[in-house]
């Protein structure tokens, strides 16, 4: 789903993966490019961090490709930012805000730092960039969890990259946190044209940034632009079994039942009771 | 009289300025990413394992740190083989290998007094005896001592992002494993070095302390890090100072060196620490908090 003047930034081929021996994901497709703010939705369990670091090079797909940049092997590190889902950070850690974005500029070099004025300008604009700039001085395990966020995507963006991935980024988020980075994250997006690609149980506080979607079920994928893929027809060939999509009040309700009018559970808040249905 | 006469002109005191300046500067680098990576026990546990590498030395004869140095490369290796990736396996393993070295400790030292007479070899190797340095430690010392600041100085960067998250080290392409084992080497040059002026026991003070005061006292690592070295070079030398001095106040016997050095690192921390929780009590009382 690229526009044609839209550089292509992420392209998964058919990409089959399993973990521990057990097939996760089967013929998974879809691609980004600049600009795209793509959620990858789907319960705990259905394969969202394999399909991550499958991205991220740490894992090798089964069957398949990943391409990054129009370009294979190694050169995708540089090319790609990555928030992870949790870093264990206490008020102990000696590294303050402006130290933690630093390092994504530099911390894979070897030697020592040198204090430059332009790396510390970037830095900066960088803290600026996700209204963090009042905490750059402060020690980044003394920030609330969504401040820690924020300079967290300031890390990672910080050597603009082409691709900016996270991991759960709204789990343990308030639901106004959870907005403001949607929002933060969708300016990048658009600004940079930067794709975007986070992974979420839940598809609500996505909806109205979102212009893409690949939802993970019973061990596929279904891509494509939002409007596209949640309805009935596409989510009730993913799962198996009849899916009822209900709109109410600009919220999404995925609903599973075994015969029309009998309400099994509701999906798009708790994905992962669809388990347990038979 | 603070600096007694003849402090600069004896050879002892010269060498243990020499030789326990470099371990305090050497300590106060590696000390703080010891620190940062959780790994105490761990270094604590180095010096211990290499206290059995000290005791052979005096039966064999042969340089003192090279004894310790060998032993605490050994426990690096073997801690690195053991692969514990959880915290509490870990913790464990480094429980029981500490264990082992030290019971073969006790048997070494034992040949020593048995077979060769030599009163005060556990002293020595257990808390030091930093007047009795041969002046042929110092080229070793020199080279170990400059290798792990090199070596620090070199990883620095990537060794910080890899403390910092292992996986954001890997996305950036920094070899996690790999700079992560040359680190624990360079905790074994630094534990077998200060392990040669105050002794294996007491090595972890001299690696932990003084880079935890300068934890407390400032948010940025390379402060810390010159902290860490200033306050591990004061206490050391301030500890020979000291020892020297108590040849006086009880004439024909001194104090230890290590106990000198021991209790200037412990009452520097103090000191810090009570400036720190003054400084958070007057933060809370304005009602600044970080974060919202």
């Amino acid at each position: 789903m690229i526009d044609g003047w839209e550089e292509e930034v992420l392209s998964v081929d058919r990409v089959s993966l399993a973990f521990a021996g057990r097939p996760v994901l089967e013929d998974v497709s879809f691609s980004l490019g600049g600009g795209a703010f793509c959620g990858l939705i789907g319960a705990n369990g259905s394969g969202k961090t394999t399909l991550l670091r499958a991205i991220l090079g740490f894992e090798t797909p089964a069957r398949g490709s990943i391409r990054i940049d129009r370009a294979g092997g190694d050169r995708r590190l540089l090319s790609v930012g990555y928030v992870p889902q949790k870093i264990a950070l206490d008020p102990f850690m000696p590294l303050r805000a402006r130290d933690v974005v630093a390092l994504g500029l530099d911390g894979h070099r070897f030697g020592l730092p040198l204090p430059s004025r332009q790396s510390r300008s970037r830095v900066d604009a960088m803290l600026k960039a996700v209204d963090a700039e009042r905490f750059a001085d402060q020690r980044i395990g003394t920030l609330s969890g969504g401040y820690q966020q924020r300079v967290l995507i300031a890390h990672a963006l910080v050597r603009q990259p082409r691709l900016l991935l996270l991991d759960e980024p709204l789990a343990s988020l308030d639901l106004r946190s959870s907005a403001e980075i949607v929002t933060l994250l969708r300016r990048f997006a658009t600004v940079h044209r930067i794709a975007v690609l986070l992974s979420a149980h839940d598809i609500n506080p996505l909806l109205g940034a979102m212009d893409q979607i690949v939802y993970l079920a019973n061990g596929r994928a279904a891509s494509g632009a939002t409007d596209e893929v949640i309805r009935t027809e596409v989510l009730s060939r993913l799962y198996g079994y009849h899916i009822d999509v209900i709109r109410v009040h600009g919220r999404i309700l995925v609903i599973a039942s075994d015969s029309p009018g009998k309400i099994l559970t509701e999906i798009a808040e708790h994905p992962e009771h669809v388990a347990a249905v038979p | 009289m603070i600096l007694e006469p003849g402090f600069f002109a004896s050879t002892p005191v010269q060498i243990a300025l020499i030789v326990g300046g470099g371990a305090a500067l050497v300590s106060g680098v590696v000390g703080v990413f010891a620190v940062l990576r959780g790994q105490s026990f761990a270094g604590h546990a180095f010096a211990d394992i290499s206290s059995s590498g000290g005791a052979v030395s005096f039966l064999l004869g042969i340089n003192p740190l090279l004894g310790f140095l060998g032993m605490a490369v050994i426990a690096a290796g073997g801690m690195e083989l053991a692969g514990a990736r959880l915290a509490r396996e870990r913790d464990l393993v480094t429980g029981i290998a500490l264990g082992a070295g030290l019971g073969l400790t006790a048997l070494l030292l034992y040949f020593d007094v048995t077979t060769r007479s030599t009163t005060g070899v556990a002293i020595t190797v257990m808390f030091g005896s930093m007047f009795s340095i041969p002046a042929s430690v110092i080229p070793l010392a020199l080279a170990v001592g400059g290798a792990a600041l090199a070596v620090s100085a070199v990883l620095y960067r990537p060794l910080l992002l890899a403390s910092l998250s292992p996986e954001l080290a890997r996305v950036a392409g920094v070899r996690v494993r790999m700079i992560g084992l040359l680190q624990l080497l360079v905790l074994a040059f630094a534990v077998a070095l200060s392990a040669v002026t105050v002794g294996a026991i007491l090595s972890t003070a001299l690696l932990i302390g003084p880079a935890a005061t300068a934890l407390s006292l400032t948010d940025r690592p390379a402060s810390a890090i010159a902290a860490a070295v200033a306050i591990g070079v004061g206490a050391v030398w301030g500890g020979i100072l000291l020892a020297y001095d108590s040849f006086y106040w009880t004439p024909g016997h001194g104090w230890p060196v290590s106990f000198f050095i021991v209790s200037l690192v412990f009452l520097f921390y103090l000191l810090a620490t009570i400036q720190e929780r003054r400084r958070k009590r007057r933060r809370k009382a304005a009602g600044c908090r970080g974060g919202s």
